[in-house]
């Protein structure tokens, strides 16, 4: 049996217990973004109604308890993910924005003319479309690591791709569109024995599976706090220390400054010089009491209840004849990316909606993937600890309607 | 099970979706225009055959929702035989009816009607009028071969 109590984990998200169109509402869209437990909720209104005002360099007791709630989240983070020191923690907006900045301060300051970004097929736009910026800015080039069928990465093809040009490695932890969970240990191995960096995107894998950068050995993190049943708007880069403290600063402003005049100006210390200007201060407390919510569950329990829950859906689904599953990597997370024969990912998404399930259905930002399996969208329902086995019977249940009304 | 949807997937759409109508290449067609949906991916050629302002023929080809494709294929049964200016004014009429509360002269909209359910779904409103929006394009701007919503 597993270690994790659903009825008890379903009853601390407030949002589940509604009705869409008279239905109970079945969510599955969590891929896409996750819902709040009640004790992520109240540390934002608390915040709001008891202890805020600006942080850092505040003599008043606001300033200080929520420099403290603050500050408290750093090292709640830098403990979900292992890493050696609070520096190496930045809060950034999210995924998209800890991409951006490592393209711009990181690689605009190291890569040059005819320089190679390696990146994969299976790639979310948040990890394409900055690296293809750096390109333009600095002329450097994209190089693409192709996949099999079964949506795994060609690692013999990734290995031939490094050469002396070769100066970062950019790929997702866990595929959005596919669930795949990439070989990145192995990944890191053979970029680290040509000295190149890696970046891993973890927005899907950090609320799904225990992180450890320094076991990884990567050299930098990303993930996003909305997809970790914490506040949007909020995120986090990780970064080696040596490499953080190398970089330029992303952004100018206050809070990044030791000193500041006309003439000249002095940054921060890690993590401040790449937090400028007043951040999302109830967000990011927000942030700290998701990641106390999952590690209160434990990571390795909410995997293995996970896994059992894909394992289930796709046995479930396999025997609906006319619907092919889009992605079925050995080492999957619980995303169930599909096509039904004859019927658009947009009608499934709304038929679905109106008997209380919510999917996605689109690119799901990650439109080489489409054209691969050439398909112009799938339908992806992705679970999370809340859901269950009866909402997967539910929604097997509605696509066998579905094919038969379309029929 | 779908009840609630009835007003959206009228038999029609379901009719047109399994058959859509004109669903062929007209070739050396006088027009040529390319819709494209990024936002769903729906994606569909129009082919139009104008001879003295009339629309003596028209096709379309590609692949889209069932809402897109019915929506698709009765417009290409609804405009052949008209003049230019006819299907303008069935495409005001046609925005009006899926967007807006705006009075839409139900007689000149005729089977098009079915479509009218996708106003209370605002994220399904462009699979209805894309087609509606290459067509305009097709008329407006000789020598334009593709548009994209969004
Ligand atoms: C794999 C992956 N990378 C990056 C992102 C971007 O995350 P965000 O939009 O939160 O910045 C997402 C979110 O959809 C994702 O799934």
């Amino acid at each position: 049996m597993s270690a994790v109590d659903v009825a008890r984990i379903r009853n601390d998200f407030p949002i589940l217990t509604q009705k869409i169109r008279e239905k109970p509402l079945i969510y599955l869209d969590n891929a896409a973004s996750s819902q709040k437990p009640v004790s992520v909720i109240d540390a934002i209104s608390n915040n709001y109604r008891l202890d805020y005002a600006n942080i850092h360099r505040g003599v008043h007791t606001l300033s200080q308890r929520s420099t403290d709630g603050f500050e408290g989240a750093r090292e709640k983070v830098r403990a979900f993910l292992n890493a050696e020191s609070v520096k190496e923690i930045i809060f950034v907006r999210g995924a998209t924005e800890g991409i951006n900045l490592i393209a711009q301060s990181y690689g605009r300051s190291t890569l040059g003319q005819d320089d190679e970004i390696i990146i994969t097929t299976m790639e979310h736009h948040a990890n394409i479309v900055p690296w293809q910026m750096l390109c333009e800015q600095t002329g450097a080039r994209l190089r693409v690591v192709p996949m099999t069928e079964r949506g795994e990465l060609i690692l013999d093809d990734y290995a031939a791709l490094f050469n002396s040009k070769t100066r970062l490695v950019s790929v997702a932890h866990m595929s959005n569109a596919l669930g795949t969970i990439n070989p990145i240990a192995k990944m890191i191995k053979t970029a680290h024995s040509h000295n190149v960096p890696v970046v891993l995107d973890g927005a899907q894998a950090a609320p799904h599976m225990i992180t450890d950068v320094r076991a990884l050995d990567c050299d930098f993190y990303v993930f996003s706090g909305h997809k970790l049943y914490g506040p949007a708007g909020i995120g986090v880069l990780y970064g080696k220390q040596a490499l953080l403290e190398s970089m330029p600063p992303y952004q100018g402003g206050g809070d990044m400054i030791r000193k500041v005049s006309f003439q000249e100006t002095e940054y921060n210390d890690l993590p401040y010089k790449f937090e400028a200007g007043t951040p999302a201060i109830a967000d990011v407390i927000g942030l700290g009491a998701a990641i106390d919510y999952v590690t209160g569950i434990g990571l390795d329990n909410i995997a293995a209840y996970e896994d059992d829950l894909l394992r289930y859906a796709m046995e479930q689904v396999n025997h609906i004849p006319e619907l092919r599953v889009i992605g079925e990597a050995a080492q999957k997370g619980a995303i169930l990316s599909f096509v039904l024969e004859g019927i658009h990912p947009h009608d499934i998404g709304t038929l679905l909606d109106s008997v209380g399930i919510a999917i996605r259905a689109g690119h799901h930002c990650a439109m080489p993937v489409m054209d691969f399996y050439q398909v112009p969208a799938t339908a992806r329902a992705s679970f999370a600890m809340y859901n269950t086995e009866q909402e997967i019977d539910t929604l097997v249940s509605a696509l066998k309607e579905l094919i038969k009304v379309f029929r | 099970m779908f009840e609630d949807l009835r007003d959206l997937y009228q038999e029609v759409i379901f009719d047109h979706n399994r058959n859509p109508r004109n669903f062929r290449v007209i070739e050396n067609a006088s027009r040529a225009v390319e819709g494209f949906n990024p936002l769903c991916g729906d994606r569909l050629t129009l082919y139009l055959n104008i001879v003295a302002g009339v629309i003596e023929d028209v096709s379309f080809q590609g692949s889209g929702c069932a809402i897109s494709t019915a929506s698709v294929s009765l417009m290409t049964e609804i405009i052949k035989g008209k003049t230019e200016s006819e299907a303008e004014a069935l495409f005001t009429q046609f925005h009006r009816m899926t967007t807006t509360e705006g009075e839409v002269d139900l007689e000149a909209v005729g089977k098009l009607a079915v479509l009218a359910g996708v106003k209370d779904y605002p994220a399904r409103v462009k699979c209805a009028t894309l087609a509606w929006h290459t067509l305009d394009t097709a008329l407006k701007n000789e020598g334009q071969t593709s548009i994209s919503t969004e």
